[in-house]
Order: C-alpha cells, then structure tokens, then sequence
C-alpha cells in the first residue's frame, strides 16, 4: 500500500512534466491542425538551454525558467514563420513531413559536437535537495512540491490567457474558424504565432522540470520519449482541448510509473494500450467533442 | 507511313528495359563491379519501394491516414525469420523452398494482424487514425520485447542472408504491377472515391468500411512480405529495427514522392534512400544536410516530386487516370 502511494507520487511527478509538454500539441493542433512533431525537440532545446544557463552563470532559478521559455518561444515562433506557414493553404500532410523534417533537423543539428554534442550530461542542481518524510511513511522532495507550484502557476495563466484576455478570444475564434475570425478583423497569422509562443514556452518550462526531476540528460535525441508520451497524453484527452491534455497527461504518467514497477517494456507499452483502448471506445478522446460532419 | 507494330511494340518496352536493368546488375554483379555495399543499397530501395507503395495505398488512394507501417513490416520479418532459422535453411537442400512459405506465412500473418487492427481502428478519422495505427506499430514491437520465443529484447540473429537481387527484382516488379492492377480495377476507384469524399462514395453504394478494410489488409499483406524479405537481408533483426521511425521513414518516403501517385512513391522511395548513402562521408552532417534537404523539398514542392502524376509505364492507357 505504501508502495503504491509512492509510486502514486512518482506517477504525478512524471504526469506534470506531461502535461505541460502535451498543452503545447494540443494548443498548436487545436489552432492549425498540424500534429508538430517538432514540439519534442523544442522540448529538449529546453532542457539543454536550462543546463547551461544554470551552470555557466549561476543563474538563479527563476531566472532559469524565464530565460528557458523564452529561448523556446522564440524557436517555435521562428519555427512557425519558416516551415509551416508557407505551407498553410497547402494539403495539410506536406506541413506534417516538413513539421518532421524540423523534427529530424534540430535533433541531429542540436547532436553535433559544436552545439549541444551526443554525449550524456547531468542536470545541475538547482535548488538544494530536500526530503521531506510525511507521517514516517512516504518521501516527497522539494522539487516535487516546487513542480506542482510551477504547473499550477503556469496552467492558471494559461487559463486566465485563454479565457479572459482580447489574445485568448482571438486564438479561440482562429481555432473555431480562420475564415470567418480574419473577416472579423483578426490577425490570423499574429494570433498562430502567438499560439506557437505560448505553446513552445511551456514546452522550455517543462524542459526546466525534467531536467531538475531525472537530472540524467542522456542526448540532443532525448525529446523523442516524453514527446510522443506527451502527444499520446493530449490525444487521449481529445486534442485541441486544454483541460484534456493535463487529464491525459496525468493518466499517462500514473500508469505509465505502475506499469514500469512490473516490466520496464511493458511501461513503455502501457502508453499505447491505453491510448488504443480510450479511442477505439471514445474516438475523439475523452474530452474531446465530435466534430460536425458537413454534407 | 502507318504504323504497324506500334502498339505491340510499346507493349514489350517496359519488360525489355527491366529485363536489360536486370541483366546488367547481374553481369556487373559477376565481375564485381557492383560492391556488395551497392548491391545492398540496390535490394533496400527494391524493398522501400514496396513499403511506400502499399502504404500509398493506404494513405494517397484511399485517403485513410495510416503511419504505423513499420509494425506491420516487423510481423512479416519476424515471423519468416523464425521459421527460416528454426529450420536451419543454410544447411537444408529444400532451402529456397522453406524461405519462399516463410514469406508465404509471414505475409498471410501480417495480413490477418492488418485486418484484426483494422476493423477497429477504421472506423477513426484523420489524425486519431493515424495515432492508432502508430499505436498498433508500437504495441507490435512492445509484444516482441517481451515475448521470449522471439528472442526478446535480444532479437533474432544467424538469419540465413537468401534474399539476394533476383528475388528483389521479381518481389518488386510483381509486388508493383499487382498493385497498379489493384489501384485501376473497380476496387481503386471505390477507394479514390473513399479519399474524395466518403460520404459521396458511401451514396453510391460503395461499402466504404469494407473497402477501408480490404485496403488496410493488402497494403499490411506487402508490407509482411518486404519485412521477410528485409529480415533476410540483415541476417539479424531487432525489435528496434521497427520503431516509430522506421514507418515515419516510409511515409517520408511517400509524401516526398507524391501521395496521390505510383510513380511518386517509386521515385520518393529511391531518391530519399540513395540520399542518406550519398552524404554517408560526411558522417555527422549527414542527417542534418537529409532533413533540410526534406524541409526544402516539401516548402517547393508541398504536392510531392510527381504531385499527382504518373510516369508513363505505370498510366492506364484506358482509364482517365485522375
């Protein structure tokens, strides 16, 4: 039982790094319909921005974070402007190879020896470790507990964003529709790049977290993992929709920590038997609305 | 002058060329002129080929959007490579025979697994298809890890290398034209009317679920058949040798030459596996210089190298080929 709750713990440790990975899919999807499969490596340049900002300046931690968004943000918009919107109004797969080439690019570009390098490397510590032991039982760290602040800060910005704020409406009457958002008076272009910005900063922030959390950095080819896991999270909870992603995320995250305690390769196939079964049984994921088929 | 053989004649030019290409690969093959590296190279993109066509079927024809190819591939060389290693072909004077049943098996198995996944998952749309179907890929590869008699994690080694230039030649060539066949008969426009739109198709009386399903299995039934013949290549297989990546190659593959067309994938499948080797010297830049070279060619070319154009030998003269 005690072991079950700890690895409970595990299980949302690794769901918060998910989950803020999964809302850049699904804000990215739900805006352009484009699966980016180069948001995982967006991830990674995170992680490796975080790495060395930490250890060559001693930069203090929050400044870390900022500092890693915003590398990030200015990827993905750069990212944005120069492969996928020339290919807007064109079928919609040439995005999704192109989006793959971004994918194959940065990892390979990122693993030469004059970048990031190949070679494994270890996440410094930022903030000095601490266990606590809860009722003499279960052992929470300080970097779990700072996770959850930092989720929950950013996911009630998001929220706030998305929901309160002229930008927010404007990315929800892209998504809706681009047609009609750009009649009324809507700069679709600003409000997509805007959407990648905010969706690739919380890409660099989880990159903070995972660092932080595992401390193992094994390559620039690192992102691949949690990417897909964190896509297969967004899908799961219907993708384009915010609040499914980090429901997904978590799910995918617990199971995936209780699978691993039976067999490491059954951990890493627990993601898709889920993934097959949500589908098959929900087709559009389980917040995720039908569709509207026009004749 | 009228002409008089001209039809006939143009009839015989495809198998001539073909038979002359494969004379020369022999003679050259002979003499040594071909290292075994190139002949290797050559036996990859006969293989790739097929993979990008049946996937094409899939994904261009029938408008269904399917990257989880490279699990279908692992059935096929999994199965055949069991079957060939347990029976020690090397040493067996019925040798050829056995590979061929093994690709036989293999193939019909990975049919049955096509038509298992696919009677669920068809019923998925766009995307969600497309990460059901990598799902399968992955879950294919998640049972081999851990099933024992498949060698685990540790895959199958000691694979007898039978697979050589003639038995690629003729797979692809026949594997190619059945598929033209199949894409010209009544059944590939039932699926082009499936990709142009489906309720349409369903109005005019195509069983378009069924028709979804009868595709998924022949393109999963070719697929099963390049990986037997994949495995025989490498002489030692992996379950890693079919990751995600490797059904991404192949939709690579696809896209780059053109979804909607033969040709496209016959050309897509030879330029992007004949790049990788090119750059080969350049060693850590050679990734970096194919996926730009991927990035360049999709924002000219958004349609694919051929768009949706065939080559000449692969158009029916009939049928208004659209």
């Amino acid at each position: 039982m005690e072991y079950l709750i700890q690895q409970l713990i595990n299980g949302i440790q690794l769901g918060t790094v998910y989950a803020l990975i999964a809302l850049g899919y699904t804000m990215v999807y739900g805006i352009v319909r484009l699966i980016n499969f180069a948001h995982a490596d967006i991830f990674m340049v995170g992680v490796y921005t975080a790495l060395f900002t930490a250890t060559a300046y001693q930069t203090p931690f929050l400044l870390v974070i900022i500092i890693s968004m915003s590398v990030c943000a200015v990827l993905g918009v750069v990212i944005e402007k120069l492969a996928y919107r020339p290919l807007r109004h064109k079928p919609k797969l040439s995005a999704l190879i192109t989006a793959l080439g971004v994918s194959l690019f940065l990892e390979n570009f990122c693993a030469l020896p004059f970048v990031f390098g190949p070679d494994y490397r270890s996440f410094p510590e930022l903030i000095p470790f601490k266990k606590y032991v809860i009722w003499e039982r279960f052992t929470i760290t300080n970097i779990f507990l700072i996770n959850l602040l930092v989720v929950s800060v950013l996911l009630s910005g998001l929220f706030y964003l998305v929901h309160y704020t002229m930008i927010g409406r404007k990315m929800r009457a892209v998504a809706y529709d681009k047609v009609t958002a750009s009649l009324m008076g809507i700069d679709v272009d600003r409000t997509i790049s805007f959407t990648f910005l905010v969706g690739t900063a919380l890409a660099g922030a989880s990159g903070i977290l995972y660092g932080m959390t595992y401390t193992s950095i094994q390559s620039p080819y690192m992102g691949i993992w949690p990417g897909w896991k964190a896509f297969i999270a967004a899908v799961i909870g219907g993708i384009g929709n915010l609040p499914g992603a980090v429901v997904g995320a978590y799910l995918m995250g617990i199971s995936e920590v209780y699978a691993n305690a039976f067999n490491s390769d059954l951990g890493f196939g627990i993601a898709f038997a889920i993934l097959i079964v949500v589908l098959i049984f929900k087709p559009t994921g389980l917040l995720g609305k039908k569709p509207h088929e026009k004749v | 002058m009228r002409k008089f053989d001209g039809p006939k004649a143009k009839k015989f030019q495809l198998p001539a060329i073909l038979l002359l290409a494969y004379i020369l690969v022999i003679i050259a093959k002979q003499t040594g002129l071909l290292s075994s590296y190139f002949l290797q190279i050559l036996m990859f993109i006969g293989i790739n080929m097929v993979m990008t066509v049946s996937l094409g079927m899939i994904n261009g024809f029938t408008g269904q959007f399917s990257i989880g190819h490279g699990g279908f591939m692992a059935i096929g060389a999994y199965t055949s490579a069991f079957i060939t290693t347990l029976l020690t072909v090397r040493e067996n004077p019925l040798g050829y025979l056995i590979f061929f049943i093994s690709i036989v098996i293999g193939s019909a198995m990975t049919g049955l697994a096509g038509f298992l996944i696919g009677i669920p998952t068809l019923r998925l749309k766009g995307d969600y298809l497309a990460i059901v179907t990598m799902a399968f890929g992955e879950v294919i590869r998640t049972i081999i890890r851990v099933s024992e008699p498949l060698g685990g994690p540790r895959g199958i080694s000691g694979i007898p290398a039978v697979t050589n230039v003639t038995t690629i030649f003729i797979f692809a060539i026949g594997s190619i034209w059945l598929i033209r066949n199949f894409l010209h008969s009544t059944y590939g426009r039932a699926s082009r009317a499936i990709r142009d739109n489906e309720i349409a198709a369903e109005l005019n009386g195509i069983n378009t679920t069924k028709q979804k399903i009868l595709v998924f299995t022949i393109a999963a039934v070719f697929a099963g058949a390049s990986g037997a013949l994949y495995a025989h290549i490498l002489q030692f297989i992996h379950p890693d040798n079919f990751t995600f990546m490797k059904s991404l190659e192949y939709l690579i593959y696809l896209y780059i030459g053109g979804a909607n067309s033969i040709s496209g994938a016959l050309v897509g499948a030879t330029i992007f596996t004949i790049i990788p080797e090119v750059f080969r010297g350049l060693q850590i830049w050679r990734m970096v210089i194919y996926s730009i070279i991927l990035i360049l060619v999709m924002l000219f070319r958004p349609e694919g190298i051929m768009s949706d154009k065939e080559l000449s030998f692969i158009q029916k003269k009939e049928d208004l080929f659209p």
